[in-house]
C-alpha cells in the first residue's frame, strides 16, 4: 500500500519587491504512513502553510515531487480531492449561509449521501447551531463547522492548517477531543500547529520545522529521550540544609536560590524518594524536557510564538 | 490502492458538475439574497436614481415646454397649449432672468418673419426639448401660409409618433442610462468586492481542494451575477414603466441579451481591479474611480450630442455608452435587435478584451 504522503525535496522561493527572495520552503522531505496522526511544527513564518499548500496540490513547488495517497496532486482530480478533507487557516465559508447550508453545500461538493451534513454537525456539537449565520458562531464553533466540512466527503486523509490558533483554552482542548476521535477512525490526520503542547498531545509523529527546512522528525517521546535532558526538580528554600542539599544531588546539578531549590538530575525516582522521606515537598514541581526543549536544541533558538 | 476499491470504501459515487452546478448557484444565489448592501445597490439605488433624476429634468407631467413670450410674438398664438405653456415678459432681460432661475424652458421673441428662441441653459435637457418644440410650431405655421398662397401646390406633411422626436419626455432619456448605470455598478462592484472578499476568507482555495472544479465554481457565480442583472432590469423597466410612465416597445425583451453581455464586460473590469485592491474600501474606491468616469462620458447622464468634442471622443472607451446606446434603441425607440449589431458588437468587443486582461492578472495563488 502506498504511504499516504510521500514528499521530496520541495523547494520554493518567494520574490517580493520589498523582501527579496524568500525560501519559504528549501528541501522538504517526509513521508507520513497511513493511519498516522502527523505534525509540522514550528513558529509562524517557518514554512509550514506552504509546505501544506504545495502537498495540498494548491500551489506548485519549484522543485520537489509530492505523492498524495499515491498519486500527485496535479492536475486537479476529483477522484483524489474527494478522499481529501482540508481545513485551512481562514474560515472559508460561503458568506451569508447558516451552517446548515454550509455543511449541506459541501456535502453537494463532495457528492455525499443525504443526511451525512446533519451526521457531521452532529459529530462537531452543532446541531443546536444549525440555524445560526456562520459569520454569528463564536471562533470556536468555525472550527468546528470548518472540520465538519473537512470531514463531510469521508476522506482518507484529512489537512488540518493551524485549527486552534486564537482560540481559547477549553475550545482548543474541545477541539483536539475531535481531532483524536478523527484519527481513531482510522484516518491520516496531518496537523500544522506553533503550539508545543498541541503536537505533544495529538502527534504520533512531529516534523520540526524553522526557516524552510524540516530540522528532525521523530515521535514527541522520542524526541525527549534523544534529548537525554536531566529532570528539574524544584521545592521551596529553606526545606533542607545546605549539606543536605548537596547530599542528595550526588554530583549532579543543584542550584540553591533564596526562594527555591532547584535538582537538575536523571534518576528522578531516587531524588524524589528521598525528598518525600525528607518530608521536604513544600512548592514541588517535576518537570521533565518538553518539545520546547527539543525546539531550543534542534533549531539552536528559543521558542518564539 | 487504486481508485476503485477507495470508491469501493467510502461507497461514494462519482461526482459529478451536475450536483455541484445547483448546489453552489443555490448557496451563492442565497448569499447575493441576504446580503443587503448588494440589493440595495442593485436594486434600491437605480430606482433612487431614477426618482431623483426624474424630478430634477422635470417629472413625466411636465411635458409641456414653458415659454417666455418677450412682446409680441404673433406665432405662438398658433400654439397648441398641450405642447406650451405661455407667459409674457416686457423686455429679454427679464425673461431671461426667468429661466436662470429654472421657471422657464425658452424665451422667444419674434421680430417681424424672424423667430428667436433662447433656450435655456439652466434646465439644458427641457431648454433642447423646448427649441425643438417651438421650431416645429414655426414649421407648421409656414406650412399653412403657404397652403393658403398656393393651394394647388400638394403640401407635404409630417406626423410625429410618440418616440425618438416628438414629444420626447425626460424618461424615456434617463431611463436606459439610469439601467446601464446600475448594471455598470452592480457588475463591477459586485466582482471586485467577492475578489477581495475570497482573499480574505479563501474560498475559492478551500473549493479548489473539493471534487469540483474551478470553473463550475466560476461559471455558478457568473451565473448568479448574470441572473441578478436580468432581475434588476426587469425590476427596474416595471418601476419605469408603471410608476414613470416609460413606454416600452416590443422589443423591450432585447435588452435581456444586452444587459447580460454587458454584465460579462463589467465583471471583466471589477475582476481587475478586485486583482489589484487587498483591502474592500480600495476595491470600492477604484470601482468608483472607474464606473464615475465611465458613466460620465457614456452618456447615459448627459446627451453626447450636447457634450463638448473631448467627452465625445472619450465615450467610444466607454462600454457603458454602448450598453446605453443599445438599450434606449431597443426599448425607448423600438427598434429592432438588427440596428444596434454595432454596439453588441462593440460591447462584445470590449467584453472579450477586458476578459482576457482579467485572465491573465487573475492570480490564483492570492486567492
Amino acid at each position: 500500500m502506498d504511504a499516504a504522503i510521500e514528499v521530496a525535496d520541495l523547494r520554493k522561493t518567494y520574490r517580493g519587491r520589498r523582501t527579496g527572495e524568500v525560501r519559504a520552503v528549501d528541501g522538504v522531505s517526509f513521508r507520513v504512513e497511513r493511519g498516522e496522526f502527523f505534525g509540522i511544527l514550528g513558529p509562524n513564518g517557518a514554512g509550514k502553510t506552504t509546505t501544506l499548500e504545495i502537498v495540498e496540490g494548491l500551489r506548485k513547488p519549484d522543485s520537489g515531487t509530492v505523492r498524495l495517497l499515491g498519486r500527485s496532486p496535479w492536475p486537479h482530480s476529483p477522484e483524489l480531492t474527494g478522499r481529501l478533507g482540508v481545513q485551512l487557516q481562514a474560515s472559508s465559508f460561503f458568506e451569508f449561509l447558516t451552517a446548515k447550508e454550509q455543511i449541506e453545500t459541501f456535502a453537494e461538493l463532495y457528492g455525499a449521501a443525504k443526511g451525512r451534513g446533519d451526521e457531521m454537525l452532529d459529530l462537531v456539537g452543532l446541531t443546536e447551531h444549525a440555524d445560526v449565520r456562520c459569520e454569528k458562531l463564536s471562533g470556536g464553533q468555525q472550527q468546528r463547522l470548518s472540520l465538519a466540512c473537512a470531514l463531510v466527503g469521508d476522506p482518507e486523509l484529512v489537512f488540518l492548517d493551524e485549527p486552534t490558533a486564537a482560540l481559547d483554552p477549553q475550545a482548543r482542548r474541545n477541539l483536539w477531543d475531535l481531532m483524536r476521535a478523527i484519527n481513531a477512525e482510522g484516518r491520516t490526520v496531518v496537523l500544522t500547529t506553533h503550539y508545543m503542547e498541541e503536537a505533544e498531545a495529538l502527534c504520533d509523529r512531529v516534523a520540526i520545522m524553522d526557516a524552510g527546512k524540516i530540522k528532525a522528525v521523530d515521535s514527541p517521546a522520542g524526541f525527549v529521550r534523544a534529548l537525554d535532558a536531566p529532570t528539574r526538580v524544584t521545592i521551596a528554600a529553606g526545606q533542607l540544609s545546605e549539606e543536605r542539599v548537596k547530599e542528595l544531588a550526588s554530583g549532579e546539578s543543584v542550584t540553591a536560590g533564596e526562594t527555591q531549590v532547584v535538582f537538575e538530575t536523571r534518576d528522578p525516582r531516587k531524588l524524589l524518594t528521598a525528598l518525600a522521606s525528607d518530608g521536604a515537598l513544600e512548592d514541588l514541581s517535576v518537570r521533565t524536557a518538553n518539545l520546547e526543549d527539543v525546539f531550543l536544541h534542534v533549531t539552536g533558538r528559543e521558542w518564539r510564538e | 490502492m487504486s481508485l476503485d476499491t477507495a470508491e469501493a470504501r467510502t461507497g461514494r459515487p462519482r461526482i459529478s458538475a451536475s450536483r455541484a452546478y445547483p448546489a453552489l448557484v443555490r448557496a451563492l444565489g442565497r448569499g447575493w439574497l441576504r446580503d443587503r448592501s448588494q440589493v440595495f445597490f442593485t436594486i434600491l439605488l437605480p430606482l433612487m436614481f431614477m426618482v431623483l433624476l426624474a424630478s430634477v429634468f422635470g417629472s413625466t407631467a411636465n411635458t409641456v415646454s414653458r415659454v417666455i413670450a418677450v412682446g409680441d410674438v404673433a406665432v405662438l398664438d398658433e400654439a397648441d397649449p398641450d405642447t406650451f405653456t405661455v407667459t409674457e415678459a416686457a423686455g429679454l432681460d427679464e425673461a431671461l432672468a426667468v429661466m436662470r432661475a429654472g421657471d422657464a424652458d425658452a424665451a422667444v421673441v419674434q421680430d417681424g418673419d424672424t423667430v428667436r428662441i433662447y433656450p435655456s441653459s439652466t434646465n439644458s435637457t427641457s431648454g433642447a426639448i423646448a427649441a425643438g418644440n417651438l421650431s416645429a410650431l414655426v414649421d407648421d405655421v409656414n406650412v399653412e401660409v403657404l397652403a393658403e398662397a398656393a393651394p394647388s401646390e400638394p403640401v407635404l406633411t409630417t406626423e410625429v409618433e410618440e418616440a425618438e422626436g416628438g414629444a420626447m419626455r425626460p424618461i424615456q432619456y434617463l431611463a436606459p442610462g439610469i439601467l446601464a448605470w446600475g448594471i455598470a455598478i452592480a457588475g463591477v462592484f459586485g466582482a471586485a468586492g467577492t475578489m477581495v472578499d475570497w482573499k480574505r476568507d479563501k474560498l475559492l482555495r478551500r473549493l479548489r481542494l473539493t471534487p469540483a472544479s474551478v470553473k463550475t465554481f466560476l461559471g455558478a457565480k457568473v451565473s448568479v451575477n448574470l441572473a441578478v442583472a436580468v432581475v434588476q432590469t426587469a425590476v427596474f423597466l416595471a418601476v419605469a414603466a408603471l410608476a414613470f410612465g416609460l413606454e416600452l416597445s416590443a422589443w423591450t425583451w432585447f435588452a435581456v441579451p444586452l444587459v447580460v453581455l454587458g454584465t460579462f464586460a463589467f465583471l471583466a473590469i471589477g475582476v481587475v481591479i478586485g486583482g489589484i485592491a487587498q483591502t474592500s474600501p480600495a476595491a470600492a474606491g477604484l470601482s468608483n474611480l472607474v464606473t464615475m468616469p465611465m458613466a460620465f462620458v457614456s452618456g447615459a447622464f448627459y446627451p453626447l450630442a450636447l457634450s463638448p468634442e473631448w467627452v465625445q471622443w472619450l465615450s467610444y472607451l466607454s462600454p457603458m455608452r454602448y450598453l446605453n446606446e443599445a438599450l434606449q434603441a431597443v426599448v425607448v425607440y423600438g427598434s429592432p435587435p438588427s440596428s444596434v449589431l454595432p454596439q453588441v458588437g462593440m460591447l462584445a468587443a470590449f467584453a472579450v478584451a477586458i476578459g482576457l486582461v482579467s485572465w491573465k492578472t487573475f492570480k490564483f495563488d492570492e486567492l
